[in-house]
């Protein structure tokens, strides 16, 4: 299986995407899902809650281990995608559409990679 | 404590030879009222649906599960890091002496048999870690941890020295990272050098200021020494920071070489590694504590010292950092350590260290995986190469024996990190090799039906944590 790393998003070192587009989104790549396996446990913050770049916003836990989130974005916290916590496999089957994590408002972005740097950051 | 309650006078025949226990007036003044009384209707209930199995069902629903269970009074269990040591029955039969578990509220020249053991067990620990003061309270490991790191900002505290960080290395115990963070700390995560090692120059680099401590085991959990143990002590202690030691491998260490002398200033026991008492696993567990002498006031209350007289008293240390536990802790299970301790003696515990080392490398030798790490004392971790770690462990399931810890620490590619300890025997170690080397050679094909002599085959482990049925009323709506 190819892994997908979509152009039109911009990465965190720590395997987070961020839509470019609004509403702006957040999730996991579609190489740290696969390198997770299948996602288990989803823990993310509530609509209103500050988000500082580089801090961990929420947990994201498979069979094989617990990881932190990292947020690409300086912001806050629009929804978080409630689907999740019922699904947590929709991180694993669509990373980058109905897996998605966060909306977000974003004041600043952090330090992002584009699509090229981050695979070839990760490949 | 120390001083006897004003008035209490205390009635040695209200305790000797007599199993009926009279309870304190504190106990007998308690609330009277019925519970429903207070609670409105819809929250109490009349009736409960406990299942009611004759006795004969009960008992022999209880011991199938025990004939599926496999424990390390079944065979080798060879846990990486987790140190399953076989219990010795003999400390069972010292925890089980009447005379043993006394109320914690007695008057402490009633219990001096009781507090002179517990003195004695702080002086042992305090001599075999090289540490200046030793409290028995903290309930576990982590909970031992726990104090250590409260202690070490209590002393920083105590200077007006507030500090932000403590340092981990990747390698470490999960909970070292939950403890520095529970206590308020930033983690400094240090990825380990390439010989598997603490990387010194990444620790040279992150120690400032800000150090609180560096959290350290050793040997580490790949069961190499860290040979720059004492460089890292100037390190951290140049900044003003200490240095904390995670007991967890101190059986490969016993009796040859101490944390104290390496320079660490605070140190947690895990006397179910160590000192061969059960694994907490939701029991009671103990995890003591040692300091060097400048952190000793500040040891959870109470503590035990000895007097004047030659008796033994309870004291609050005075800086203290309160209570982790009650009193001197889960002590029925402290005192199987002092039996350990006691019945092997400065021999036994030299003798145990080196068979568990011993143990370790022949088991290693024997093995037809690649170690990548070495040379390592009572552990080490195999790797499985291109084959999956946990294949090989259910296909060792099949011969008989528990596998190893597997896909941990993560450094290691397919970690199969195993400690047979000094509990098996050669003709044990040979059954674990020939497990393992099975396992190795097993086709693909069979790799994907393994285990087939289990009384549960592959667990479905997505499922069970994505649905888990966690009561038997969740197991028969499921039905």
């Amino acid at each position: 299986m190819t892994i997908d790393y979509p152009d039109d998003l911009l990465y965190r070192d720590s395997h987070e995407w961020l839509t470019t587009d609004e509403p702006r989104r957040v999730g996991v790549s579609d190489f740290a899902q696969d390198e997770l396996g299948d996602v288990v446990f989803v823990e993310l913050p509530e609509p209103g809650d500050p988000l500082a770049a580089g801090d961990a916003f929420g947990v994201i836990e498979s069979i094989k281990a617990v990881s932190d989130l990292y947020s690409p974005v300086d912001g806050e916290v629009v929804a978080a995608n409630e689907a999740l916590f019922d699904r947590p496999e929709l991180v694993n089957e669509d990373p980058y559409g109905d897996g998605w994590l966060l909306k977000v408002e974003v004041a600043t972005e952090g330090d992002l990679l584009s699509a090229e740097d981050y695979q070839g950051l990760v490949a | 404590m120390s001083d006897d309650p004003e008035g209490y006078t205390f009635d040695q025949a209200r305790w000797s030879n007599d199993d009926e226990y009279v309870p304190l007036l504190s106990e007998t003044s308690a609330h009277t009222a019925e519970p429903g009384d207070a609670l409105p209707d819809d929250l109490t209930r009349d009736s409960l649906a406990l299942p009611a199995p004759a006795e004969p069902t009960l008992v022999r629903h209880y011991t199938r599960l025990s004939e599926l269970n496999y424990g390390v009074d079944s065979g080798p269990y060879p846990l990486g890091s987790c140190t399953m040591k076989f219990n010795p029955s003999f400390t069972e039969d010292v925890a089980a002496l009447p005379d043993a578990a006394v109320h914690p509220d007695r008057p402490d020249k009633t219990v001096q048999g009781v507090l002179e053991l517990q003195h004695r067990l702080q002086d042992y620990l305090g001599r075999i870690g090289g540490m200046d003061a030793v409290t028995l309270q903290p309930p576990a490991g982590a909970a031992g941890e726990f104090t250590g790191i409260e202690v070490t900002k209590a002393y920083h505290r105590a200077n007006t020295d507030e500090r932000t960080e403590v340092i981990i290395p990747s390698s470490a115990h999960g909970t070292n990272f939950a403890t520095a963070a529970m206590a308020g700390y930033d983690v400094v995560e240090l990825p380990p050098a390439e010989d598997g090692r603490l990387d010194i120059d990444a620790l040279a680099a992150a120690v400032s200021e800000e150090t609180a401590a560096l959290m350290l085991t050793n040997p580490n959990t790949v069961g190499l020494f860290e040979r720059d143990v004492t460089r890292a002590a100037e390190l951290v202690h140049d900044v003003g920071g200490l240095l904390y030691y995670d007991g967890a491998n101190l059986n490969a260490l016993l009796g040859r070489a101490r944390p104290g002398d390496m320079g660490f200033d605070v140190m947690h026991y895990n006397v179910h590694k160590t000192f061969a008492t059960p694994h907490g696993g939701g029991g009671p567990g103990a995890g003591p504590v040692g300091v060097v002498s400048d952190l000793a006031p500040f040891l959870p209350t109470p503590h035990v010292r000895d007097t004047d007289d030659g008796g033994y008293e309870t004291y609050a240390p005075l800086q203290s950092i309160g209570k982790v536990h009650g009193y001197a802790g889960n002590w029925l299970v402290l005192l199987k350590a002092y039996a350990y301790v006691a019945r092997l003696g400065d021999e036994g515990l030299l003798d145990t260290s080196a068979t568990a080392v011993l143990n370790a490398n022949y088991l290693a030798d024997r093995i037809d995986l690649e170690v990548p790490y070495g040379p390592f004392h009572h552990e080490f971790a195999a790797t499985a190469g291109d084959r999956d770690a946990a294949d090989i462990a259910k296909a060792m399931l099949d011969h008989g024996v528990h596998p190893p810890t597997t896909k941990w620490p993560e450094f290691v590619n397919e970690a199969m990190l195993t400690e047979p300890t000094e509990a098996e025997t050669k003709r044990d170690l040979d059954t674990l090799a020939a497990a393992f080397n099975a396992a190795a050679a097993a086709s693909d094909e069979d790799l994907d039906r393994v285990p087939e002599r289990t009384a549960a085959r592959r667990i479905d482990q997505v499922r069970a944590a994505r649905e888990p049925r966690l009561s038997w009323q969740a197991l028969s709506d499921a039905e």
